[in-house]
């Protein structure tokens, strides 16, 4: 009985937690951006603005919930609610201490991969449910950018696979108590890293919303909280690939013992959350043909070259 | 690719520079003396009215938005009746401060005009009317030159010669 209470603290604690700091993040990202700008960013809600989260969370809870009458409503609705579940599916196996995770499943990295990649269709549905020739590119755009960069997401996780021999999200940290995997699998951690930015869809690989060319690309013709949907689903998404990254290259929750684990974790976690702001901050956006071909032309040849290094390193050590 | 890290690194480091941002109700900026805002009538140094109603103003103005009425008191000096300028058509360009002979009409470096009530950017003479001098000290157009109306006799101006005695002959 009490596991099962322990088992049910811990979801809503993951639920809510992740989901407070995907909202504290829209705080954080304009901040930082100011901060990067040289600008000082909201400072008039409450002490160092920070009840500007509140206000725009209650600004878009009553915001207008408008459905044009021109879109296929079914998918309409259901297409935001896609990036919501898949992602938080998808903290599922994120191992945030000893303990704390709500499912240690075997396969936890491949069950990543599936639940991260469902998440694309929000936005091809999203751009074909609008019946609007902007969203129409952004989702054409999102699918463009899906099949280039998902080829070597997958590929660049294996050389971690390969290293610890098992897919087990608390047996990859573990075996980084030696060393973190960032420095043997520096290559793959590069390209993660850029597989991690184009699967969140945040800058410089937003090609489908592009707000500069396309207004908002897929999501042009949603308002209210269906918008906000995909807004928190957007932090969510950063949020999960900082986790990954920090639990697959960087130890996850090891570290010296006088901070706790989670600590640790938690950490590392907001490094790279910072480091996902400070991108949108300072690159420019590629054109999607651009992201194609550095995706087939040098990425994938990258990773597959670490497959197989990283394979013939671990078969003549055995 | 190496490019785009020096950028990361560059962008990161701005995190320790200053901001540029001015807290604008708090902290003003600094607007030079020539800025061109509000306009305003000055008075000269005796703090009679500089305005001679010579209509130039209202002429040079593009968007006719000054609108004045000239009289004359009893010594024959021309001032405006009344004077008026509607904020809500000036567009700030200051060709009324450069038409104006007496450096009576001036622009002055302020901005802060918001009104609720349009009817209130409408300023009459009085609202334009300052007690100084504006940005010319010591500047008065009948002590320089121009008819007797009571500042001073025929030929008394600073730059003026006495008149000539046209019934002798001698230099």
């Amino acid at each position: 009985m009490n596991e099962i209470w322990m088992q049910i603290l811990v979801i809503v604690g993951v639920l809510l937690g992740t989901v407070t700091i995907a909202a504290g993040l829209i705080y954080v990202e304009r901040k930082m951006l100011a901060v990067w700008q040289q600008r000082s960013g909201p400072n008039r809600v409450g002490p160092f603005g920070i009840f500007q989260v509140l206000a725009d969370m209650v600004k878009i809870f009553f915001k207008e919930d408008w459905i044009p009458p021109f879109v296929d409503k079914k998918i309409f609705i259901i297409a935001p609610t896609i990036i919501m579940l898949s992602i938080l599916m998808s903290f599922a196996i994120v191992p945030f201490a000893p303990g704390i995770v709500i499912a240690d499943l075997n396969i936890g990295l491949l069950f990543f991969l599936a639940m991260s990649s469902l998440g694309a269709y929000t936005i091809v549905l999203a751009g074909w449910a609008s019946n609007n020739k902007y969203s129409l590119l952004g989702g054409m755009r999102g699918a463009a950018q899906l099949i280039s960069y998902e080829v070597f997401m997958g590929l660049s996780l294996m050389g971690v696979v390969i290293q610890v021999g098992s897919f087990n999200m608390t047996d990859i940290v573990n075996a980084q108590k030696g060393m973190w995997f960032v420095v043997p699998q520096f290559v793959g951690f590069v390209t993660f890293l850029i597989a991690g930015i184009a699967e969140t869809h945040r800058l410089p690989f937003d090609l489908p919303e592009s707000e500069s060319e396309l207004i908002a690309g897929f999501h042009s013709e949603y308002s209210g909280m269906k918008f906000g949907m995909f807004f928190v689903g957007e932090y969510l998404g950063i949020t999960l690939v900082s986790c990954m990254i920090t639990i697959l290259f960087f130890g996850g929750w090891l570290g010296p013992s006088f901070l706790p684990p989670i600590v640790w974790f938690l950490i590392k976690m907001f490094a790279f959350i910072l480091f996902f702001i400070l991108l949108r901050a300072s690159l420019a956006r590629p054109r999607y043909d651009q992201l194609m071909g550095f995706g087939w032309k040098l990425l994938l040849p990258l990773t597959l070259l670490n497959v197989l290094i990283t394979g013939a390193v671990v078969l003549s050590n055995a | 690719m190496l490019s785009n890290v020096r950028t990361l690194w560059m962008v990161f480091l701005k995190m320790f520079k200053k901001k540029v941002t001015i807290q604008y109700p708090e902290k003003k900026a600094y607007l030079p003396p020539r800025w061109r805002g509000r306009i305003i009538l000055s008075r000269d140094p005796d703090h009679n009215e500089r305005c001679v109603a010579c209509y130039l103003c209202a002429a040079a103005c593009p968007v006719d938005c000054i609108s004045l009425q000239a009289t004359e008191d009893e010594n024959g000096r021309r001032y405006p009746e009344f004077f008026r300028i509607n904020f809500s058509r000036c567009i700030f360009c200051g060709l009324c401060e450069d038409a104006c002979p007496t450096y009576a009409i001036q622009l002055t470096p302020d901005f802060e005009m918001g009104e609720y009530n349009r009817q209130n950017l409408v300023y009459e003479k009085e609202d334009l009317l300052i007690d100084g001098m504006g940005k010319y000290h010591g500047y008065s157009f009948y002590q320089q030159a121009g008819v007797a109306v009571g500042v001073k006799p025929k030929g008394g101006g600073e730059k003026e010669d006495p008149p000539v005695d046209v019934r002798t002959l001698l230099p």
